[in-house]
C-alpha cells in the first residue's frame, strides 16, 4: 500500500505529542513579515453604510416601526447595532417572516434585499390596511439596489403610490481585516444556476466603490464570463465618472467565478477556521457555540476575526496542530498567573491594573477554543471521518476509483448526511470528468431511494452547472457539440447563457491537476506543522485549483505561459492594465496589495491558502466576496426539493 | 462724444443698420433679445387694412434679414424673446405661437380659455430665474402669469377691485422666488401676487399728484421707476420698501418708453426715460435723440434702436472715465500719454513714465488701461489701450499677466462676434454675467447656427470639451437630422464621422430628434452609435422596436433594463411570439424563467412546452406534484425516511412490502440491511439483532454490525460479531471494540504491511508494559513483512 494512506489521515496523535508548539506557530504571534505591505483601512466602508442608513431613516421622520430581512440581520448588526438605529427613532424591530403583522406603528420601514417575494409581502401588508381603513406610512429599502421587477410588483398589486422606494448603497460589509463581503449567497444560484445576470452590475459597482476609495488599480486579471462581465460594467462605471489622479492603496485585482474551481469547496476543510464553519457554521464573521462547546447550559455568540488573539493564531493552522498549540498557550498562561506567587503588593498592584484583564480575556477565548476543538475532535476523528478524507484524497488524486465508488454508495445506502453523499458525488464527477453512464445511473437511482425522489430537480441542477454529470457516450457528444456550434454561430454568441455554454464544459481536472501540480508527490512525509506549499490546508493532499491560479497569474504577471490551463478552464481569462500606471519604486508596496474577487463566495480554506502564499511571497491579500460559502452551502444553494 | 454730467454717459455707436424698412420703426411691434439678440419687427395689426397680411421679419442687431415670413395666424399683440432666443408671439386670442430664429414654427401654447373671448389686451414677456414667462391682461382686467414657458403652469391672479378696463400701467416684479404684478390704476397701486390684491402705498412721504402712467423695473428686478403725467419720476427699489429719489423732469407729455438703466458699480441709480419725441430724460440731463427709436434695456446700458443705426448708451466706466477724461492725471492716462509720446520718438515718454513711476502708480496704470480696453467697443481704442499697458508692463517686474491675456482674449471673441455680418453687439460685462457654463456668445451662435464659428470661439476660449464643442456638435447633429435631401447612409457617416471622439455627446438625444422628423431608420442607425444602452433602449420601445430594444438591453448587461423591454414585449405580442422573442435571446429567457417561478407558475409550462425542454418540463411535474402532495398529506415529503424508520415495526405487512421491494436488486437489498440493523440498534432489540445476523449471509458484511453495537457503546453484543468478519476488515472490527490485542494477532496473522501500522499507531497512545510487549511484537512482526 502507498504511503499516502498513513500520511493524510487525520489522527490524534498530533494532540498526544504535540506538547511542543508547532514550528509554524511560534512566529505568528508576529505573522506580518516586513516585507508584506500594510493593509488599507476598510472600516471606512462600514461609515458610509452607517450614515447611508442613517440618512434614509431620517428620510421618515418620527418613530417607526423596522422590519429586516432574515439574512440581513447579522450584517445590519455589523454596521449599526439596535441603539444606534433607535436613536434614529425606530421603534420596535420585526423580522420579515411573510405572515401578517402585528405593529401598532403608523409609519412602517422595510429593509429587504430585492426579492420578489418580499415585495409580494409588503403588497399583501399594505392590502390589508388598506382593506382595514388603516393609514400607515410605508417606505422599502432596498439594498443594495433596488430592481425594475420589484418595482413592477408594486406596481402590479397597485400600491406603487401608496409606498415610498429607496436604495441603501450597502455593498460591502468588511468581516475582517482582509475580508469584505457581499453578503449575497443568492449571486451563486442566481448567477450559474439560474443564468441570472443582475448581480453583474451589483459586482460593477462593488469595483468601482472600492476603485474610487483605494484605488486606482494598476492591474487587473480575471477568468470566467462573470468576472469579465463584472469587469466590463465597472470600467463603464469608470468611464462616465470623472477620474481623479491619486497613490491607489490596491496594486492588483484578480477576478474568479467560482465555476472555474468547483473542486476545492467540494472538498472537507480541514484548517481551523474552516473546520468551525463547516461544523458550526460562521455567520457573518459570528459563530454560535452551542452548550457542548462552552460547557455551560448557555450556547454563545462569538465573534471570529483577527481582534480574537487566539483565535488569530491558529485560524489558519491544520486542525492536528491546534491542540497541541492551545495546551501549550495553556501552559503559559499558567506560568503568567503564576508569576504573583513570588511578588510584594506593588508588583500585584500592577499586575491586576495591567496584565490582570489581558490574562483573563485570553483566559476566556482559550477554554472557548478549547471547547470547540475537543467538540470537533469528537465528530472529527472518528473512523468515518477519517475514511471519508481518505477517500476524498483518493479521488483526488485519481487512486482506487471503483473503492471510491463503493465508499460512495455505502454512504448513501447508510443514508448518512443527504448533503454530504451528494458532496462526494459532485466530487467523484468533478475529478472524474463525469460519472461513467452505467454509474450515473445507478448512483442517481440509489440516491433518489434513498433520500427521497424530490432531489430529481436536484440533479438536473447539478447537471446544468456541470458538477454531477454523466459522461457523455461518443454519440450524444456530437450532438451536443452540434447544438453548441449552431448557438456559437448566432450573432449573440458571446451572450449565451451559462446555462448552454455548460453543456459544452467539462471539467479537466485530472489534466490540469497534472499541469499544476496541484497533488504533490506522495511518496514524502509532509509535514503538517512546517507547511511548505498551500496544500497544508488539506492535508498535504491537494493545492487549492483556484489559489494556485492566482499564484501563477501573478508570477507571471499575465496569462502567458498558461495558454493550455485556461483552455482546459474554458478560456474567458483576461488581462487589463488598470487606469494608473505604475510609478516604480515609490509604490512598490501597494504593488503587493492585492485585491481577489470571488464571484460566487469562496472558502475559509481558501483564504487561509492566500494568507500563506501572501506570506511566503511577501504579497497582502485581499479577499471580497459574494459570501463566504463551503460545500454544504454550495449544495444547499443548488437543492430544489423545497418546492 | 462724452457728455459733461453728475456721471458720464456716452452714446457708442454699434452699427449703422442695414435693413431696409419702408416706415421706419413708427406703428411696428419690435421686441429686441437681451445680450446684443436678434431683433424682430412686426406692422401692428390695427394700422393695417384686415385684407393685408403683416409680414414678420427677424433681423441681427445689425440689421441683416435673418428671417422674413408673411404672418398668416391672428392679431399679435406683442413679441418678445425666450432666454434662448425663440421669438414668442402672443396673439390676441391667448395663443402663444413659438418660432426659432429662422421663423420656423416650433410649438404653440394657450394662455388660458377665457381669454379666447375676453381677449388680451396687454401682455409682457419676462426674464426670471426659472426662465422666459408670459404675463397677459386681458379685456376683462385679469391677470394671467406663466412663469415658464418650457415648464407650462398657468396662474390666474386674483380680480383687481375697482379696475375696470386695462390698468394704466403695470410690471411684473420677481420678489422672494415668487412673481408679482405692479399695477397702476389712475393714482392707485396694487401688488397682486398668487393669492391676493394688496393696495401699495409708496414709501418716502408725499404722495405723488397725478396718475402713473409707466412702470419700470431694472434688468436685475432690483430697481423701480414710477413715472406720473404730472412728470413726476419716483425710484426706489422693487421690493417698495426703500425710496431712491423722487424728481420733477418737467415734463408733461409722457414719454413712450421708460427703461432702466444701472450700472451696479456705482451707488446711484439712474432711471432713464425715452420717448418717441421727447429726448431722453436723466434727472440732471436730457439726451437728444434725433431720430424716433426703440430702446432696450440691458446688463450694463440701454441701446437704442432707430430705422438707421443702433447704439448703445451707456455709464461711462469708471476706469474709462479716469483715462479719457479731459486732463485727467489718472496712472492709466498718463501711461497711455506716455505711449504715444514713445511712438513719436518723443522723450515726453520718459517724463510721463517717470511722473507715474513716482508716485508708484505703475501697475494700477497697466491694469486700468488692460480694464479700460475691455469696455472700449472701436478696435483703434483697444488696441491704443492694450499697446499702453504691455509698454507700461516692460518696466513692472512682476505683474499678473493673466488680466492681459484674459481680456485680450475675450476682445477678440468680442470682435469677432460684434461684427456686422454676425451682428452680436455683446459688451464685456455681458460676456460673463451670471456664472454661465458658457459664455453666451457661444450660445448665441449656436442659435444662428454659426457653428464653425462657436467651435473656434470655444476652441479659443478653451473651453472643456464636453460643455463646449461637444454641445455645439449636439445641436448641429440635431438640426442635421432634421435637414430632409439626404439620405440615411449619407446622413450617419457625415455626424459619426464628425462627432466621433467628442466626449459626452448623447446619440439617443439626436436620434430621438431624427424620430421626432419621421426618419426612424436615421435614428436607429443613429442610436447604433450611442455607447449607453440605457439610452438606446427607452428610443427603441417608443419606435416599437422591440426585438431590437431587448438584444441593446443584453448586450448592456443591465437586467432591469432588458427587464422593462421583457415586461413591455409581453404586453405588445401575443403569446407565441413572444416565446419565441425568448428564445432567440436566453439572458431575457432565464430571468422570465425566474420571474414565472415565483409569479406565474401555468406560464412556465406552456413556455417549456413551446421550446420543447423535456428536462425542465420533467422537473416542473416533478416539484409541482411534490408541492400538491405535501400539501395533501406529508407522507412522500422529505421526511420519507424518518417515517419509514418510525413506522417500521408497526406493521408487520409493511415490512414485508419493503422487504418485497427491496429484495429486487442487491444495492436495494443492502439498504434494506442497512436500514434494519441501524433501526435495530437503535431500538436496542440485540436479540433481534443477532436473530436478523443469522437470518441470511448478511449482504453488506458484518462490519456494520459490530459499528452499529458500538455506537450504542455495548461491546458485550459486538464481540459476537467480529468473528464473523471477513480477514479483511477483522482488523478494523478489533480496532472498533478497541481490542488492540486481537487486532494486533489479526494483522500478523495477514501480514500485511499497512495493517500492522494502523495498530502500531493504536498501540503507541498507551504506554502500560503489556501495550509495550504488544508493540515489539507488532514492530518483529513489520520487519519480517517487510522482509518478506
Amino acid at each position: 500500500m502507498s504511503p499516502h494512506a498513513t500520511r493524510r489521515v487525520f489522527t490524534s496523535k498530533g494532540q498526544t505529542d504535540g506538547c511542543s508548539p508547532p514550528l509554524s506557530l511560534i512566529p505568528m504571534a508576529q505573522s506580518i513579515r516586513r516585507d508584506s505591505p500594510e493593509l488599507p483601512d476598510f472600516s471606512l466602508l462600514k461609515r458610509l453604510a452607517r450614515d447611508q442608513l442613517i440618512y434614509l431613516l431620517e428620510q421618515l421622520p418620527g418613530r417607526k416601526d423596522l422590519f429586516i430581512d432574515a439574512d440581513l440581520m447579522s450584517p445590519l448588526d455589523r454596521i449599526a447595532n439596535v441603539s444606534t438605529l433607535k436613536q434614529h427613532e425606530v421603534d420596535k424591530l420585526y423580522k420579515v417572516e411573510y405572515k401578517p403583522i402585528v405593529s401598532t406603528s403608523d409609519q412602517l420601514c422595510f429593509l429587504i434585499r430585492p426579492r420578489l417575494q418580499s415585495v409580494k409581502w409588503i403588497c399583501d401588508v399594505v392590502n390589508a390596511d388598506k382593506a382595514a381603513g388603516k393609514f400607515r406610512r410605508y417606505k422599502l429599502i432596498f439594498t443594495p439596489q433596488k430592481f425594475y421587477a420589484c418595482e413592477n410588483v408594486l406596481e402590479e398589486q397597485g400600491i406603487f403610490g401608496d409606498v415610498t422606494t429607496d436604495e441603501w448603497g450597502f455593498h460591502l460589509l468588511p468581516l475582517d481585516d482582509d475580508i469584505i463581503s457581499l453578503e449575497l449567497p443568492e449571486f451563486f444560484r442566481d448567477y450559474f444556476l439560474d443564468g441570472n445576470q443582475r448581480w453583474v452590475r451589483t459586482a460593477g459597482c462593488v469595483l468601482h466603490l472600492l476603485h474610487s476609495l483605494y484605488g486606482p488599480f494598476s492591474k487587473v486579471y480575471g477568468i470566467g464570463r462573470c468576472s469579465k462581465m463584472a469587469y466590463e460594467s465597472w470600467r463603464e462605471q469608470v468611464e462616465e465618472g470623472e477620474q481623479k489622479g491619486r497613490d491607489g492603496e490596491i496594486g492588483s485585482v484578480f477576478l474568479f467565478d467560482r465555476d472555474v474551481d468547483y473542486v476545492t469547496p467540494m472538498c472537507s476543510q480541514v484548517v481551523y477556521e474552516g473546520l468551525v464553519d463547516d461544523i458550526f457554521r460562521i455567520k457573518c464573521g459570528c459563530v454560535e457555540f452551542g452548550p457542548e462547546v462552552t460547557s455551560s447550559d448557555k450556547s454563545l455568540k462569538v465573534m471570529l476575526n483577527s481582534q480574537d488573539k487566539v483565535f488569530n493564531q491558529i485560524r489558519n493552522e491544520h486542525f492536528s496542530n491546534v491542540f497541541g498549540f492551545l495546551s501549550q498557550k495553556a501552559k503559559n498562561l499558567q506560568t503568567a498567573y503564576d508569576k504573583r506567587c513570588g511578588m510584594d503588593i506593588k508588583q500585584i498592584k500592577t499586575f491586576v491594573s495591567e496584565e490582570l484583564k489581558g490574562l483573563k480575556q485570553e483566559h476566556r477565548l482559550l477554554s472557548l477554543h478549547i471547547g470547540a476543538s475537543e467538540s470537533m475532535m469528537k465528530k472529527k476523528t472518528k473512523q468515518e471521518f477519517q475514511e471519508l478524507l481518505k477517500t476524498e484524497h483518493s479521488l483526488l488524486e485519481g487512486f482506487d476509483i471503483r473503492e471510491c465508488i463503493t465508499f460512495i454508495e455505502e454512504h448513501i445506502n447508510r443514508q448518512c448526511s443527504m448533503i454530504e453523499s451528494l458532496r462526494l458525488l459532485c466530487l467523484l464527477s468533478l475529478t472524474e470528468n463525469g460519472l461513467l453512464s452505467k454509474d450515473y445511473k445507478s448512483m442517481k437511482a440509489q440516491y433518489l431511494q434513498s433520500y427521497g425522489v424530490d432531489h430529481l430537480p436536484t440533479f438536473a441542477n447539478l447537471k446544468q452547472l456541470g458538477i454531477l454529470v454523466e459522461q457523455p457516450t461518443g454519440e450524444t457528444l456530437t450532438a451536443m457539440e452540434n447544438k453548441v456550434g449552431k448557438l456559437v454561430n448566432d450573432r449573440a454568441a458571446g451572450k449565451l447563457t451559462d446555462a448552454f455554454s455548460s453543456l459544452a464544459k467539462k471539467s479537466h481536472f485530472r489534466a490540469l491537476s497534472r499541469r499544476l501540480n496541484l497533488v504533490p508527490k506522495s511518496d514524502e512525509e509532509y509535514d503538517l506543522r512546517v507547511p511548505k506549499d498551500m496544500a497544508y490546508i488539506f492535508s498535504g493532499a491537494y493545492v487549492p485549483l483556484s489559489c494556485k491560479l492566482i499564484e501563477q497569474v501573478l508570477e507571471r504577471d499575465g496569462w502567458t505561459g498558461l495558454e493550455e490551463v485556461t483552455r482546459l478552464l474554458n478560456g474567458q481569462e483576461f488581462a487589463a492594465s488598470g487606469c494608473s500606471e505604475a510609478d516604480g519604486k515609490a509604490r512598490s508596496d501597494t504593488q503587493r496589495t492585492i485585491l481577489v474577487m470571488f464571484l460566487g463566495g469562496c472558502t475559509f480554506s481558501e483564504i487561509s491558502a492566500l494568507r500563506f502564499l501572501g506570506k511566503e511571497k511577501g504579497y497582502k491579500f485581499i479577499i471580497v466576496t459574494t459570501a463566504i460559502t463551503n460545500s454544504a452551502r454550495l449544495i444547499e444553494a443548488l437543492l430544489d426539493n423545497r418546492a | 462724444m462724452y457728455i459733461m454730467s453728475v456721471v458720464y454717459n456716452r452714446k457708442v455707436e454699434l452699427y449703422e443698420m442695414s435693413w431696409v424698412l419702408r416706415d421706419g420703426l413708427r406703428d411696428s411691434l419690435v421686441a429686441a433679445a437681451p445680450y446684443g439678440g436678434p431683433i424682430a419687427v412686426m406692422k401692428e395689426s390695427q394700422c393695417l387694412s384686415p385684407s393685408v397680411r403683416p409680414q414678420l421679419d427677424i433681423y441681427t442687431a445689425s440689421g441683416v434679414t435673418m428671417a422674413t415670413f408673411p404672418w398668416k395666424s391672428g392679431p399679435v399683440v406683442q413679441l418678445g424673446w425666450s432666454v434662448s432666443e425663440e421669438l414668442l408671439c402672443v396673439q390676441q386670442d391667448g395663443t402663444v405661437l413659438i418660432y426659432d430664429l429662422t421663423g420656423a414654427f416650433l410649438r404653440h401654447f394657450s394662455m388660458g380659455q377665457e381669454v379666447v373671448q375676453s381677449h388680451v389686451s396687454e401682455a409682457k414677456i419676462f426674464h426670471s430665474p426659472y426662465g422666459t414667462g408670459v404675463a397677459i391682461v386681458t379685456g376683462s382686467s385679469r391677470f394671467t402669469l406663466a412663469t415658464n414657458i418650457d415648464d407650462l403652469k398657468l396662474r390666474r391672479l386674483p380680480e383687481v377691485p375697482g379696475l375696470q378696463g386695462a390698468p394704466s400701467c403695470w410690471a411684473v416684479l420677481n420678489q422672494d422666488r415668487q412673481t408679482k404684478v405692479l399695477l397702476a390704476n389712475g393714482p392707485e397701486l396694487y401688488l397682486l401676487d398668487n393669492t391676493c390684491c394688496t393696495s401699495v402705498v409708496l414709501p418716502g412721504g408725499s404722495p405723488l399728484d397725478g396718475v402713473f402712467v409707466h412702470i419700470a423695473v431694472s434688468f436685475s428686478y432690483k430697481y423701480l421707476a414710477l413715472f406720473t403725467d404730472t412728470g413726476h419720476l419716483w425710484t426706489g427699489l422693487a421690493n417698495l420698501q426703500d425710496k431712491l429719489s423722487e424728481v420733477d423732469t418737467k415734463i408733461r407729455s409722457p414719454p413712450k418708453q421708460m427703461v432702466w438703466y444701472v450700472v451696479t458699480c456705482r451707488p446711484v441709480c439712474l432711471p432713464t426715460c425715452l420717448s418717441v419725441h421727447l429726448p431722453v430724460c436723466l434727472p440732471t440731463c436730457l439726451y437728444p435723440l434725433d431720430e424716433a427709436c426703440v430702446c432696450v434695456g440691458e446688463l450694463d446700458g440701454v441701446r437704442l434702436l432707430s430705422p438707421s443705426r443702433h447704439e448703445l448708451l451707456q455709464e461711462v466706466p469708471l476706469v474709462c472715465e479716469d483715462i479719457f477724461k479731459i486732463a485727467s492725471m489718472g496712472p492709466g492716462a498718463l501711461l497711455l500719454e506716455a505711449h504715444k509720446e514713445y511712438q513719436k520718438s518723443s522723450q515726453k515718454a520718459d517724463e510721463y513714465l517717470r511722473e507715474i513711476k513716482e508716485q508708484g502708480m505703475l501697475g494700477d496704470a497697466v491694469r486700468q488701461c488692460v480694464e479700460a480696453a475691455g469696455h472700449e467697443q472701436h478696435t483703434h481704442t483697444q488696441k491704443a489701450l492694450l499697446r499702453a499697458a504691455s509698454f507700461g508692463k516692460c518696466f513692472l517686474t512682476n505683474l499678473s499677466p493673466e488680466a492681459f491675456v484674459s481680456v485680450c482674449r475675450d476682445l477678440r471673441v468680442l470682435n469677432a462676434v460684434r461684427d456686422p455680418s454676425i451682428g452680436i453687439p455683446l459688451t464685456h460685462t455681458q460676456l460673463y454675467p451670471l456664472a454661465i457654463e458658457v459664455c453666451v456668445c457661444v450660445c448665441r451662435l449656436v442659435y444662428r447656427r454659426l457653428y464653425p464659428l462657436a467651435i473656434e470661439v470655444c476652441r479659443y476660449l478653451k473651453t472643456p470639451e464636453y460643455q463646449g464643442v461637444s454641445r455645439i456638435l449636439r445641436h448641429w447633429a440635431c438640426s442635421k437630422v432634421q435637414q430632409k435631401g439626404e439620405s440615411d447612409e449619407v446622413m450617419v457617416r457625415c455626424i459619426s464621422g464628425r462627432l466621433a471622439d467628442s466626449p459626452g455627446i448623447s446619440y439617443s438625444h439626436i436620434a430621438s430628434k431624427a424620430y421626432d422628423s419621421g426618419r426612424t431608420e436615421l435614428a436607429i442607425k443613429l442610436l447604433d452609435y450611442e455607447a449607453r444602452s440605457g439610452e438606446q433602449v427607452p428610443l427603441l420601445l417608443k419606435m416599437r422596436r422591440s426585438q431590437l430594444a431587448l438584444s441593446k438591453a443584453i448586450e448592456s448587461g443591465d437586467t432591469d433594463l432588458v427587464y422593462t423591454v421583457v415586461s413591455y414585449v409581453k404586453n405588445e405580442m401575443n403569446r407565441g411570439d413572444f416565446f419565441m422573442t425568448l428564445r432567440n435571446q436566453p439572458v431575457a429567457l432565464s430571468l422570465y424563467r425566474q420571474f414565472c417561478k415565483l409569479q406565474e407558475q401555468e406560464t412556465l409550462k406552456d413556455l417549456y412546452n413551446q421550446d420543447d425542454d423535456h428536462q425542465e418540463l420533467a422537473n416542473y411535474y416533478v416539484s409541482a406534484s411534490y408541492r400538491e402532495k405535501v400539501q395533501a398529506n406529508c407522507y412522500v415529503s422529505a421526511s420519507y425516511r424518518e417515517k419509514v424508520q418510525a413506522n417500521y415495526y408497526v406493521s408487520a405487512s409493511y415490512r414485508e412490502k419493503v422487504q418485497a421491494n427491496y429484495y429486487v436488486s442487491a444495492s436495494y437489498r443492502e439498504r434494506y440491511w442497512w436500514l434494519k440493523l441501524k433501526s435495530l440498534a437503535e431500538k436496542e432489540e440485540w436479540e433481534e439483532l443477532e436473530k436478523f445476523s443469522k437470518s441470511k449471509k448478511s449482504p453488506v458484511g458484518y462490519l456494520p454490525f459490530v459499528e452499529v453495537c458500538m455506537k450504542k457503546s455495548n461491546k458485550y453484543e459486538a464481540k459476537k460479531y467480529v468473528t464473523k468478519v471477513t480477514p479483511e476488515q477483522r482488523v478494523r472490527a478489533h480496532l472498533t471494540i478497541e481490542d488492540v490485542e486481537g487486532a494486533a494477532d489479526a494483522a500478523i496473522e495477514r501480514r500485511s504491511e499497512a495493517e500492522i501500522g494502523t495498530v502500531i499507531s493504536h498501540c503507541s497512545s498507551s504506554s502500560s508494559s503489556s501495550q509495550r510487549l504488544l508493540l515489539d511484537k507488532l514492530q518483529r512482526a513489520l520487519t519480517t513483512a517487510n522482509r518478506k
